[in-house]
């Protein structure tokens, strides 16, 4: 299947950006086959509605799961809307993410984490 | 030149006196038989009715149009979503989501719809309160708590001002979307500041906004006394009238903190306000 890991930089040793919303890329890992693919995010800088552009960035992009750090009220609701399974709390480097996700380390969030705007520096 | 009409009175700093200067500029007029309106757009933070004590006549709710999806006609096409530029609404697998608060009401989301499945809905953002203090006819704006679509309610407020008379607006600080709403169109601004630095930095940003607007615009200096000349100085560099100037007096600091008038409890200041009402008369473009 493929996964989404929100990432600071476009390797798989790049560390997993803990904002999901206004993370810098999407790293799109196959995990059978390992292919990665890093999608740069353009609702970095959007002036609202980050989170809702970024989970539609992830869906298009055919992920079935998100790996990130934290994740606001309207990007899991619009993840909820495409099936995806949603993970917060993760950390580390994008490899290990990938890593830790097949080996069953991470759980499945039941909710976001933090309110709204949480990536735009605490506003 | 020709008298100035609806009149703005606006600051780029919080809390330099624009509402001391509206309501008591508002008075002045009324003591003289002129038909004139008081009206807060400072919709986020009203205070206006603290110090004018009106007899409010009526409440009216305003609202604005969101789109509602009808699930049934909805094909998935994701239109919608396309045209959104604030991700209010988006298309996921043939299903369609709204978020209220990020919609601007712009509309496109109901033109685009092929198949006419969206609805316009009505999302409460305020209240405008109408009634009047005295001869001072009273408009004021109440933003709902937890909406952010403040220049769609001062837009509200701004039709309430009368075909004639003089219609004083009570602008919001800064020089951000509200302030803009509340300035377009009005035939002069009056910019309230205090001859300190920070009054003098944003000043300068709300002077801007005016000439970027084409709206003539002059200075009341507020709490004259304190701080340093650098606004005098800017001002006559800028060639920009210093209309009036109130003095650092703490019986008005006192009066103020008791919501009264400063035309009530200090009359001798009284002829400042009418010093502002003199220079308007001349000041229409």
């Amino acid at each position: 299947m493929k996964i989404a890991i929100t990432s600071a930089g476009t390797e798989m040793d790049s560390q997993v950006d803990p904002r999901f919303g206004r993370a810098a890329y999407f790293a799109i890992v196959d995990t059978e086959t390992m292919a990665f693919e890093a999608v740069e995010n353009a609702n970095v800088a959007a002036a609202g509605g980050a989170g809702i552009g970024s989970a539609k960035v992830v869906i298009d992009a055919g992920a079935e799961a998100v790996l990130t750090g934290n994740c606001g009220p309207n990007a899991e609701r619009t993840l909820r809307a495409g099936s995806i399974k949603l993970y917060i709390g993760v950390t580390g480097t994008v490899a290990e993410a990938v890593e830790g996700f097949k080996a069953g380390r991470w759980q499945e969030a039941a909710g976001p984490n933090v309110g709204s705007h949480f990536g735009t520096g605490g506003a | 030149m020709g008298e100035a009409r609806v009149i703005a009175v606006a600051s780029g700093k919080g809390g330099t006196g624009k509402t001391t200067v509206a309501t008591n500029l508002a008075r002045v007029y009324a003591a003289q038989g002129r038909a004139v309106q008081y009206l807060d757009c400072d919709v986020e933070e009203p205070n206006g009715h603290i110090f004018l004590k009106p007899r409010i006549d009526r409440r009216e709710e305003v609202t604005v149009d969101v789109p509602e999806v009808d699930a049934a006609k909805c094909t998935g096409c994701g239109e919608c979503g396309k045209i959104c530029q604030y991700s209010a609404i988006v298309c996921i697998q043939d299903q369609v989501l709204t978020f209220e608060p990020l919609c601007h009401s712009c509309g496109g989301c109901w033109l685009v719809c092929p198949v006419d499945a969206i609805e316009k809905k009505p999302l409460r953002i305020g209240e405008i309160e109408t009634g009047a203090a005295g001869d001072v006819g009273f408009v004021s704006g109440r933003l709902e708590i937890g909406t952010v679509r403040t220049p769609s309610l001062i837009a509200s407020v701004k039709q309430h001002v009368n075909s004639d008379g003089i219609a004083i607006l009570d602008v919001p600080p800064g020089t951000s979307c509200p302030v803009v709403t509340a300035l377009r169109g009005v035939d002069f601004v009056v910019l309230v500041t205090e001859p300190t630095p920070f009054g003098l930095n944003d000043l300068k940003l709300a002077v801007d906004l005016a000439r970027e607007m084409g709206l003539p615009f002059g200075v009341v200096i507020n709490r004259e006394g304190i701080g340093n000349r650098d606004v005098e100085t800017y001002c006559q560099t800028e060639k920009i009238d210093i209309i009036a100037r109130l003095p650092d007096d703490r019986r008005i600091a006192e009066a103020y903190s008791s919501g009264k008038m400063i035309v009530d409890a200090l009359g001798e200041y009284r002829d400042r306000f009418l010093t502002i009402q003199n220079y308007l008369e001349q000041a229409r473009k």
